[in-house]
C-alpha cells in the first residue's frame, strides 16, 4: 500500500503536466495564445481543441447521389453501346432496342448471330473501368440469350456499385474544387456509407450559397433553338430561367466539360454582370464551326435542363471564348463561374440532412457548457470535501487531473467536442469520483471490521477496484456502442463518456491510491479521517 | 472536522422484504409507461420524424407566438409547430416533410426565413430526410439492444446467469420508464435522447453491478445465510455508496439542466429522471429478481470454481 515505485510516481506526475502543456493552448483566446507563442520555442504543443459545428456555428450538409439517376444513365449508355457494337457487327435487330430498368433486351433478327455478337456485347461490361482494376473485380453486365434470339443484357448489381463509387468520388472532387473556389475555410468533405457524402462547413457564413454550391449539377450545353421546319422528333421544350419555356433542339452542340475557365465579369455594352468562358482546343473548333454555320440563329445556352438565355449569333465565334449573359446579379454570375469551373457533377445530388447552427447560438451553447461544467464541478468538488475531509481533497486533485486528461485527450485525438460532449464531461466530473467512493466506503467498512488503518486502507482499494472494472466496463460499452452508432453531436458525447472512464481507472484508483500513501507516511495517522 | 454522513452507520433495511410493493408498484408504472407510449405518444424530433426545425430570437422584446403562428400558416408548408424555447425571446418553429423532394423542402425554408426575417434572427435550421430519420430510428434501436446483449454477455461471463438476466431485467424496466418519462412530459425524442439512454443503460448496469458484486462476494463468505438476508446485508453494505454517488452524478446533472441551455435540456432531464430509477431499480427491481430466478446460496461454490480465473480483481473476497 505505501510503497510506490518511483517510475511510477514519476510517470503519473510527468503525464498530468505533460497533459496540462497540451490543454493549455487551448484555454486562451486567440490572441492571447498568438502572442504567447510566439515567445515560446515551437515544440511547444500548439493545437487546440476542435469545436464542433453547433460550438462555433457552421453548416452540415449530408448529401446523396441518387442512384436511381446513375442506374438511368448507365442503362442509356448501355443502350447506345448495345446499339454501335450491333452494328460494328452488322446484326439486324427485330423491333428495336428496348430499355428496361436494369439493362436493355433486344431480338435478333438472325438467331445465328448469337454467338459471334454476345461475346462483343460481354465485353461492354469491362471496359467501364473493371479491367483497369484488374481480373478480380466482377463483370458490369450480364448477357443471357434464348434459342430464339431474344438477348437480355442486365446491368449486375455489381457494376452498378461500382459506379456510383466512382460518381460519389467524383462528386467529391467536384464539391472540393467548389468550395475551395468560393473561399470558405476549413470545409471537410468525406464519404460515407455507399452513396453519401458528408460535407461540414465550420463557422459559416451563408447556408444558402453553400447549398447552392452543392446542390446544382451544373452541367451546361450550348444548343440551337429550334427553327420552324425542324423534325418534331429532335426537339424538346426547356424551361427558361427567367420563366416560360423555350423550344430548343435535341443535339448538344458544344458541352459545358469542354470549358477551361469561367470567370465573372460585366458585360462592356451594359454593364450587366456575365460569365466569361474559354473552351479548350477542342471545344473552340467546335464551339467555331456552330456558330459560323448558324450566323443570326439564337443560340440556347442550357444549365441543367435549363435555358439561362439564348442570344443571337451575330457573328461566327473562332476565339475559342464567349460570355454568358441572363440577367444575372454580381453574386450569381460569380457562383456560376465557380460551378462551371469546378466542373458538372456526374450526377445529381440530393440534400437528405441539412443543419446549420449560427454563431450566435454556437456561442451561447458554449457558455452555458462551461457555466454548467463550472457548477456542476463545483457542486461536486463541495460535496466531497464536506463528505471525505482530507481524503475528499485527495479525490479532488484527482478529479482535476481526470478532467485535464480529458481535455488532453480530446486535443490528442483531434476529436471534436460538441454540446453533447460536455454534458458528457459533466456526467463523467459526477461518475469519476464514483471511483473514490467506492474505494472509501470500501475503507470504512473494512476499518468498522476492526482492521487496522493500513491494512483497511489496503483492503479497501483491493476489493473496490474489482467492482471499479466491472461496473465501468458496463459503461464503457454503452460508449463504444454510442460511438459507433451515433453520429455529430452524439459522436462527440460518447467521445467524452469513453475517455473519462479510462482516465477515471488512472486517477480516481492510482493517483488517489499515491496521495494517501504519502499522506499516511507523513501524517501517521491515529483514526481514519472518514 | 464534523463530516457528512447521509446513511446512518450500519443499517439494517430489510430490503427484500418491500420486493411485495416494489414489483406491483413497478409493474403499474412499466404499464403506465406502455400505455402513454401507446396513446399519448412521443414527441419525436425531426431526427425520428423527418421535417425541419428552426430557431429563431426575437430581435426586440419578447417573440410572439401567436402572431408567428398566424404567419406560419398561410405560408402553405403545412402544419406549422410553434414552441417557447427556453426564454421569452426565443422560439422553435417545426413542420414536417414537404412532398416533392428536397428542393421542395428548401424553398419551404427560404418561405418561412424571409416570412419571419424582420423581426428575428435565424440561429438554427436543422432539415433530416424521411431516409435519414428512418436510418436514424433503426440506428438508435440497434445501438440500445446490442449494448443490452453486450453487457449481457459481459456479466454472463462474470457472474451466474441469474445475475446477468436479472441485471438485464432492471435495465430493460429503467429503459420502459424513461420511455414513460419522455411520453409523459412530451420532451422532444431526439438522437440526443437516444444518447441519454444509453447513457441510462450504462449507468443502471453500473449501479447494477456494483450491488451484484457484493451478494457475489457475501455469498462466498456466508455460504450457509439464506438468500434474502444475504442480499439484504450486502444492499446495506453498498447503500452508503450507492447513495453518495447518485448525490454527485445528480448534482453534476442539476448544473446541465439549470445552466446548461435548452438545447440539451431534453437530454440533461431525462438522464436525471434515469439516475434516479437506476438507483431504484438496482437495490427494488434487480436484486429480488434473483430470488425468483432461483438464486441459491449453494451456488456460490461453483461460482468460485469458474471465477478462480478473476485473479486480482476477487482475490481478497475469498
Amino acid at each position: 500500500m505505501l510503497r510506490f515505485a518511483p517510475w511510477k510516481v514519476a510517470s503519473i506526475i510527468g503525464m498530468s503536466l505533460i497533459a496540462l502543456l497540451i490543454v493549455i493552448p487551448s484555454m486562451l483566446s486567440p490572441a492571447a495564445r498568438t502572442a504567447l507563442q510566439s515567445h515560446l520555442p515551437s515544440w511547444l504543443p500548439a493545437k487546440t481543441i476542435t469545436l464542433g459545428l453547433d460550438l462555433q456555428g457552421g453548416s452540415h450538409i449530408l448529401l446523396e447521389v441518387d442512384s436511381r439517376a446513375v442506374v438511368r444513365t448507365m442503362v442509356e449508355n448501355l443502350r447506345d453501346d448495345v446499339r454501335r457494337t450491333l452494328r460494328e457487327e452488322r446484326a439486324g435487330v427485330v423491333g428495336g432496342i428496348a430499355m428496361q430498368a436494369r439493362g436493355v433486351q433486344f431480338r435478333l433478327a438472325n438467331p445465328a448471330e448469337a454467338e459471334k455478337t454476345i461475346p462483343k456485347i460481354r465485353q461492354l461490361g469491362q471496359s467501364s473501368g473493371a479491367a483497369l482494376l484488374g481480373a478480380a473485380s466482377a463483370p458490369g453486365v450480364e448477357v443471357n440469350s434464348t434459342e430464339n434470339g431474344v438477348v437480355q443484357v442486365t446491368i449486375t448489381e455489381a457494376g452498378v456499385t461500382d459506379k456510383v463509387r466512382r460518381a460519389v468520388d467524383q462528386s467529391i472532387e467536384v464539391l472540393r474544387r467548389r468550395i475551395d473556389g468560393s473561399g470558405m475555410k476549413e470545409p471537410t468533405i468525406q464519404r460515407q456509407g455507399a452513396d453519401r457524402i458528408l460535407v461540414q462547413v465550420p463557422g459559416l457564413q451563408d447556408p444558402q450559397q453553400l447549398k447552392e454550391l452543392l446542390g446544382t449539377t451544373a452541367k451546361l450545353e450550348f444548343r440551337l433553338v429550334a427553327q420552324p421546319g425542324d423534325n418534331p422528333a429532335d426537339i424538346e421544350e426547356l424551361d427558361q430561367t427567367e420563366g416560360g419555356k423555350i423550344p430548343v433542339e435535341k443535339q448538344v452542340m458544344v458541352q459545358g466539360e469542354d470549358l477551361t475557365d469561367a470567370q465573372p465579369g460585366f458585360d462592356q455594352r451594359n454593364g450587366e454582370p456575365v460569365v466569361n468562358f474559354r473552351f479548350n482546343l477542342r471545344g473552340g473548333q467546335k464551339f467555331a464551326e456552330v456558330t459560323t454555320r448558324n450566323v443570326g440563329k439564337p443560340f440556347a445556352i442550357v444549365l441543367d435542363n435549363k435555358v439561362i438565355s439564348a442570344p443571337r449569333i451575330i457573328s461566327p465565334i473562332t476565339g475559342g471564348s464567349g460570355q454568358i449573359s441572363g440577367r444575372f446579379t454580381v453574386e450569381q454570375a460569380n457562383n456560376l463561374a465557380i460551378l462551371l469551373r469546378a466542373g458538372a457533377l456526374p450526377a445529381k445530388l440530393t440534400t437528405i440532412e441539412e443543419r446549420t447552427v449560427g454563431p450566435g447560438l454556437g456561442q451561447d451553447s458554449i457558455d452555458a457548457g462551461e457555466r454548467a461544467s463550472y457548477v456542476g464541478a463545483a457542486l461536486v468538488v463541495v460535496y466531497m470535501l464536506v463528505t471525505y475531509g482530507v481524503f475528499g481533497i485527495f479525490a479532488n486533485i484527482a478529479l482535476f487531473v481526470h478532467i485535464l486528461f480529458i481535455f488532453a485527450a480530446l486535443v490528442l485525438l483531434g476529436a471534436t467536442l460538441t454540446l453533447p460532449g460536455i454534458a458528457g464531461i459533466v456526467f463523467t466530473i459526477g461518475m469519476a469520483v464514483d471511483s473514490n467512493v467506492l474505494i472509501y466506503e470500501r475503507i470504512r467498512e473494512e476499518n468498522h471490521m476492526g482492521r487496522s488503518i493500513l491494512s483497511s486502507l489496503d483492503a479497501g482499494f483491493k476489493r473496490a477496484f474489482g467492482t471499479i472494472v466491472d461496473s465501468n466496463v458496463t459503461m464503457f460499452v454503452a460508449a463504444v456502442i454510442l460511438y459507433f452508432l451515433g453520429s455529430g453531436p452524439v459522436r462527440g458525447f460518447a467521445v467524452s463518456l469513453g475517455l473519462g472512464i479510462l482516465t477515471t481507472i488512472v486517477t480516481a484508483v492510482t493517483m488517489t491510491r499515491m496521495m494517501i500513501a504519502v499522506w499516511y507516511r507523513f501524517a501517521r495517522p491515529t483514526k481514519l479521517p472518514i | 472536522m464534523k463530516l457528512l454522513r447521509l446513511t446512518p452507520e450500519n443499517t439494517k433495511f430489510p430490503f427484500m422484504r418491500f420486493r411485495r410493493v416494489s414489483y406491483p408498484f413497478s409493474a403499474f408504472l412499466s404499464i403506465c409507461s406502455v400505455v402513454l407510449f401507446i396513446f399519448w405518444g412521443m414527441n419525436f424530433g425531426i431526427d425520428f420524424a423527418g421535417g425541419t426545425l428552426m430557431e429563431l430570437r426575437a430581435k426586440s422584446g419578447t417573440a410572439d407566438i401567436s402572431l408567428l403562428r398566424n404567419l406560419a400558416e398561410k405560408l402553405g408548408v403545412g402544419d406549422v409547430g410553434v414552441q417557447a424555447f427556453g426564454n421569452a425571446s426565443d422560439v422553435t418553429l417545426r413542420f414536417g416533410v414537404q412532398p416533392g423532394g428536397d428542393t421542395a423542402q428548401a424553398a419551404a425554408v427560404e418561405k418561412v426565413k424571409t416570412a419571419v426575417a424582420d423581426g428575428y434572427d435565424i440561429r438554427r435550421v436543422e432539415t433530416v430526410g424521411p431516409s435519414v430519420s428512418a436510418e436514424l430510428v433503426q440506428s438508435g434501436t440497434l445501438g440500445v439492444v446490442l449494448s443490452i446483449i453486450a453487457v449481457l454477455s459481459y456479466l454472463w461471463f462474470r457472474f451466474e446467469w441469474q445475475f446477468a438476466i436479472s441485471a438485464v431485467i432492471a435495465t430493460m424496466h429503467d429503459l420502459l420508464l424513461t420511455v414513460g418519462f419522455f411520453s409523459l412530459t412530451h420532451l422532444e425524442f431526439n438522437t440526443t435522447s437516444i444518447a441519454a439512454i444509453l447513457t441510462i443503460v450504462g449507468y443502471s448496469l453500473n449501479e447494477t453491478v456494483v450491488v451484484l458484486d457484493r451478494i457475489r462476494e457475501m455469498m462466498r463468505k456466508y455460504k450457509k445465510m439464506p438468500t434474502d438476508q444475504l442480499i439484504d446485508i450486502s444492499i446495506n453494505a453498498v447503500l452508503p455508496r450507492t447513495l453518495m454517488t447518485a448525490t454527485t452524478v445528480l448534482l453534476a446533472l442539476f448544473a446541465l439542466v439549470i445552466f446548461g441551455g435548452q438545447v440539451i435540456r431534453s437530454f440533461s432531464l431525462a438522464m436525471t429522471w434515469g439516475v434516479c430509477v437506476a438507483v431504484y431499480s438496482s437495490i427494488f427491481i434487480c436484486s429480488p429478481m434473483m430470488i425468483y430466478l432461483g438464486l441459491r446460496n449453494e451456488s456460490a461454490v461453483r461460482g468460485e470454481a469458474t471465477d478462480s480465473k478473476d485473479g486480482a480483481a476477487t482475490e481478497g473476497a475469498r
